[in-house]
């Protein structure tokens, strides 16, 4: 039997621009298992990655609370949710967020910095996390020296390295072409599978959210009844 | 190490920016450093002073000449262990451009005031037994190139006549700050030429020199020799050799102030100029930020990324400034020549160009840092593409 990873009870956010009230999300109620991978899908403006950041905890909520892992991050201080994120938590961005001038092995060492790991037990971190995504040849290179696909790879490998519960992923293949989006998504689909990670991915693309265990729809900041899908 | 590594690699990211904004810093650096120099050797002839020189004056002005008989007197008065004299000459040198100080003093008790001029046991005595001789100091001599022997024609003005002497030593400062521009002949030779030519003030001085073993008495002193002279036709005014070159810096206040003041602003300049360029960098990295935030990194290191970055800017572009800064003193003493008798980038002058880059740094980096520290995650990341 699997255990509720994220539980999010009547969560709300909501905006203030001058005087007006601006609600992106309202009465939001949803449990994630650990180990599933879930595709959120909705028109823009909808509170996907709105939602995506609460689940991630790099925004607060207005109400409501958010568990994830028994911890209601919702609570936590500034200072104690940047350690829970360092520590839980592996990003994925569209635009991959890699940083210009550090090598594909520097980017995958980012996070560890925030660790207690020795040189010589990151290094071998994070020659395994380039290893799953198969970038061990080209770790030297910076990301301008890379392909959309390898930069998202390095980026999915930056994400493993701390070995998170919970992976989260923005549109990870709207920057890349058909093939090379495949490819991540095969990538995802296999962390999922073969290290049970879990992976909350916002997608505008049906055949990407095809690729996730069970899809997820926001309308006007309230969700709609969920579905599954086959397993790929 | 990797953090150091990563705000250098980002320090020199946008080369051609970061590569300008050095050269300012160094432009300024350098500056900053040369104006000092120029207001520290302005008071040079201050810091070259000894507290155990006095010098009496007339009351009213130094244009005004006191009696050589007063000498006598102002050696008895009590504290005072040595009195000597000098007037000054204001020769011309081939053309007026060739300034230096000319003083005809009496010679064996002044150089035994003035031990920081140092001349071989011959120079002194060939000095001395030679009434048309003269005595250099090095940097002076080295500036027109004379040598022991050459002759040296000075055209007077306040006392008329073209005057030859016979170089018969030149002087090394006891140390850097000794004053090697003056040059130096027999006072005697001014006033008997002077008697010869019927002029008035062949037996008056400019001022007296004194001197004193106890410079914790020279106000008492001081006092003591302007005492004698109260009410009399020349009244003195007799005060420590700081406090009369400090008279002749006072002069030029306003000039050193104004010019320690462009030294600030150049500062202030280059500041805004470095901040610009900091802001500008913090802007472009928004969204790198935020994703160093939202991987689990607080607040603090990404100002530690920026202050790192905006001091090592400041600090290699404040270093090449300050090194930059002593070939160009150099140069800089060598085209003024004597002007500057002593013209010597110091230590607290090296000390401050450091700091000022230091500051320029730190301050540069404040605000985008604050910024940055404030910033929103959500919103840092949404700058991404």
């Amino acid at each position: 039997m699997t255990q509720a990873l994220i539980r999010i009870y009547d969560l709300g956010k909501a905006y203030q621009r001058g005087e007006q009230r601006l609600a992106v999300l309202e009465g939001v109620n949803l449990e994630v298992q650990a180990g599933e991978f879930v595709a959120l899908m909705g028109p823009s403006g909808s509170g996907k990655s709105t939602l995506l950041n609460l689940i991630a905890g790099i925004d607060k909520p207005s109400s409501g609370r958010i568990e994830i892992g028994g911890v209601d991050i919702a609570t936590l201080s500034e200072g104690e949710l940047a350690d829970w994120r360092a520590a839980n938590v592996g990003f994925v961005f569209q635009f991959y967020n890699l940083m210009p001038v550090l090598t594909a092995f520097e980017n995958v060492e980012l996070p560890l910095l925030l660790t207690r790991l020795s040189r010589r037990e990151r290094k071998a971190h994070v020659l395994a996390a380039l290893e799953m995504v198969r970038l061990t040849d080209r770790m030297d290179h910076y990301p301008n020296e890379l392909s959309g696909g390898q930069q998202q790879r390095v980026a999915i490998a930056r994400a493993l390295v701390t070995d998170p519960t919970l992976v989260v992923a923005d549109e990870p293949t709207g920057d890349l072409d058909r093939v090379t989006g495949a490819e991540v998504l095969d990538l995802l689909a296999q962390l999922n599978r073969e290290l049970g990670k879990t992976i909350v991915m916002v997608t505008h693309d049906p055949k990407a959210a095809a690729r996730a265990r069970r899809l997820i729809h926001l309308e006007k900041g309230e969700l709609v009844p969920d579905e599954a899908v086959a397993a790929p | 190490m990797f953090v150091l590594r990563l705000l250098l690699k980002n320090a020199f990211r946008h080369r051609l920016r970061t590569l300008l904004t050095m050269v300012g810093l160094v432009v300024a650096i350098c500056a900053f450093g040369l104006l000092r120099t120029i207001v520290d050797a302005w008071y040079n002839g201050v810091e070259g002073t000894s507290s155990t020189r006095l010098v009496t004056r007339n009351a009213i002005s130094l244009t005004f000449p006191l009696p050589l008989a007063y000498a006598e007197r102002i050696r008895s008065v009590e504290g005072v262990s040595s009195v000597s004299w000098s007037n000054w000459f204001g020769g011309i040198y081939i053309t007026e451009r060739n300034f230096f100080p000319q003083f005809a003093v009496e010679p064996a008790s002044y150089l035994a005031l003035y031990p920081e001029y140092v001349l071989t046991d011959d120079e002194k005595k060939a000095f001395l037994l030679d009434q048309r001789g003269a005595v250099v100091g090095r940097k002076l001599a080295n500036e027109y190139g004379w040598k022991i022997g050459d002759q040296i024609p000075l055209r007077g003005t306040i006392f008329p006549g073209t005057w030859t002497f016979t170089l018969r030593g030149i002087w090394d400062g006891i140390d850097a700050k000794t004053d090697e521009s003056q040059f130096l002949f027999h006072w005697k030779l001014l006033s008997e030429t002077m008697r010869r030519r019927s002029l008035e003030n062949a037996d008056y001085v400019g001022v007296f020199i004194v001197g004193i073993n106890e410079p914790q008495n020279a106000a008492q002193i001081s006092q003591r020799i302007d005492a004698v002279f109260k009410d009399s036709r020349a009244e003195t005014l007799t005060e420590t050799e700081k406090a009369f070159q400090l008279g002749f810096v006072s002069m030029s206040e306003a000039i050193l102030v104004a010019i320690q003041a462009v030294s600030v602003v150049i500062i202030v300049i280059i500041m805004a100029v470095m901040a610009n360029t900091m802001t500008m960098t913090a802007r472009e990295r928004l969204a790198e930020y935020a994703t160093l935030r939202a991987l689990g990194f607080g607040p603090a290191f990404v100002v530690k990324l920026l202050f790192g970055e905006s001091l090592a800017i400041a600090l290699i572009g404040g270093c090449i400034g300050l090194l930059a800064t002593l070939p160009i003193a150099a140069a800089f003493a060598k085209a003024v020549g004597t002007l500057f008798p002593v013209f010597i980038v110091s230590p607290l002058t090296m000390a401050l160009q450091l700091l000022a880059s230091l500051a320029v740094g730190a301050i540069a980096a404040a605000w985008p840092a604050w910024k940055m520290s404030r910033l929103s995650i959500v919103d840092g990341l949404r700058h991404v593409g």
